[in-house]
């Protein structure tokens, strides 16, 4: 049995939409080296829509599956989905993830509400703090 | 190509095992304690086997226990002589900070009940000296156990001077030697080792059966009741195939260490050379003291379930100390015990060859090794930090 569902291997060994956007509107990163994972994600917004999207991921498999499932997800879409994106949906999409390995899909939608927190406060956006975790306080580096 | 390079974590069998344990199952099949004459037929076999493990280890058979395998023999060694010890009223136990975990844990059981466990540093050189074991020992330690060579770095601890150590103190000295048996020459006589673990399937022989040899006269402790095999040390009818084939893969492994250990060094250091030349790597463990099939680098910058994940796909079975292999949050505590700090450690690479193994093997691990952690440097924001200078290099 293969530790890892065949869509996640995909997006493992031809993982979509990595680099750096140089001129990026917002740019997002949690985890940390410590704990084996950091995620980087880079956003270049017009009329809220996120029209690309790239990321760098030092982590697991899964860690850089999640990543690449996640910006496929949110590419091309307005911030307001992008902001309702869940671990879980990015989980399921990928047809599953070990249960040791969900943190990994937190840290994509935590990435992501990070970038778009960084967007907001680059252009003075008022938004509801509550919305946005902070990524330092969750247990996963405890 | 298929490139089996765990030979650590298990091996493959021989021929000569396999075939030594087919007759057990299919004629000679009988339980050895049993009067008859097929029981009879399986005791013979089991103490020819016993026989052949002692000669190899140069003891006395009846110094020999077959146990399921080299956990179980690492934790009965240790609390025999925690047991011991208390009856004395020494409850101290020495040990490196490096042990595999059957040591490790059957110690931390220990200390909850009241014993003192000093675990000897191992950053100086990936390894322990004699000095730092004659230091640490007191009035009332009761035991000294020191893996015989460490599985995950391949560093080969100094055991004969420990051994000269513990008889001059009067110490009683356990080693595990499960990554050392069958790949380095081992006498329990003149190494003064009282106690000693090994497991088959670490030198081509079958899982789920390993040793303790125990030197005669030292009070032993049961874990498991029941029948009276083993001199009444071990409860349960003996895995005589198993146990067969552990004596033939041994032997078979010391009549040809000296020429398995020429090729398997020459492969290893072929593979320490290249793979050095990855920029921002170090190799993890005692580069000269060191298993022959043993190679461990800690690359910077990379996290060590994807590199392995990748190497997969190009036909290398490899290991590694990340976090993300071993189901926890932390890395290998072996690596952090030789002061590899976390970022660094969970960028961790275990290659450990068998005479199986071919120079054609290597050159595919050279070929990949350096490509696969180049591809995952390259979406690394942390080697972009590094190389940006926004974070230092530690290695």
């Amino acid at each position: 049995m293969a530790l890892y569902s065949e869509v996640v291997m995909d997006h493992f060994m031809n993982p979509r939409n990595v680099g750096i956007i140089e001129d990026a509107d917002g740019v997002g990163q949690v985890g940390n080296a410590k704990c084996g994972d950091i995620m980087k994600i880079y956003l270049k917004i017009e009329n809220d829509v996120i029209v690309d999207v790239k990321f760098e991921t030092f982590g697991c498999g899964s860690a850089i599956a999640s990543s690449s499932m996640a910006t496929e997800m949110i590419k091309g879409k307005p911030l307001s989905d992008a902001l309702q994106l869940t671990n879980r949906a990015v989980a399921e999409a990928l047809h599953g993830l070990p249960a040791q390995k969900m943190h990994c899909s937190v840290l994509a939608e935590e990435a992501i509400k990070s970038a778009v927190k960084d967007y907001y406060d680059r252009n003075g956006i008022a938004y509801d703090k509550a919305m946005f975790p902070d990524c330092e306080h969750c247990a996963h580096c405890e | 190509m298929f490139v089996y390079a765990d030979n650590a974590a298990t091996t493959k069998m021989s021929k000569l095992a396999i075939e030594t344990m087919v007759p057990y199952y299919e004629s000679v099949f009988g339980n050895p304690s049993s009067l008859h004459s097929a029981g009879q037929e399986a005791k013979e076999a089991l103490e020819n086997a016993r026989a052949t493990v002692a000669a190899c280890l140069g003891c006395d058979p009846r110094e020999i226990y077959f146990t399921s395998g080299g956990s179980e023999a690492d934790n009965q060694a240790i609390i025999s002589a925690a047991r011991y010890g208390a009856r004395k009223n020494k409850k101290h136990i020495i040990s490196t900070a490096f042990e595999h975990h059957a040591v490790l844990h059957t110690l931390n059981k220990l200390e909850k009940e009241g014993y003192e466990i000093t675990l000897l540093d191992v950053k100086e050189g990936h390894n322990v000296t004699a000095q730092q074991v004659k230091d640490a020992i007191r009035e009332d330690t009761c035991l000294v156990t020191c893996m015989y060579a460490n599985n995950e770095i391949g560093s080969v601890l100094p055991i004969g001077e420990i051994g000269a150590i513990c008889k001059e103190a009067g110490v009683p000295f356990h080693t595990d030697a499960v990554q050392a048996a069958g790949h380095l020459h081992i006498d329990v006589k003149a190494q003064n080792i009282d106690m000693l673990s090994l497991s088959a399937h670490k030198f081509h022989g079958p899982k789920g059966v390993g040793v303790l040899y125990v030197r005669r006269g030292f009070p032993m402790t049961n874990l498991i009741e029941g029948g009276a095999q083993e001199r009444s040390k071990r409860a349960g009818t003996e895995n005589i195939p198993g146990i067969c084939a552990l004596a033939a893969a041994l032997k078979d492994a010391c009549d040809h260490m000296e020429e398995h250990t020429a090729t398997v060094t020459a492969m290893r250091d072929k593979l320490i050379e290249g793979l050095s030349q990855i920029p921002h790597c170090a190799l993890n463990g005692d580069p000269v003291n060191r298993l022959p099939g043993n190679v461990s680098f800690c690359f910077e910058g990379i996290e060590g379930e994807s590199l392995l994940l990748l190497l997969d796909m190009h036909g290398i079975c490899a290991s590694s100390g990340s976090a993300c292999t071993s189901g926890s949050l932390d890395p290998s505590h072996v690596l952090l015990a030789i002061g590899r700090v976390h970022d660094v450690a969970h960028g961790s690479l275990r290659l450990s060859l068998s005479h199986y193994n071919t120079m054609e093997e290597i050159d595919h691990i050279l070929t990949y090794v350096p490509k696969v952690v180049q591809q995952l440097r390259n979406m690394s924001p942390v080697w972009r930090d590094l190389q940006n200078g926004v974070r230092e290099y530690i290695l």
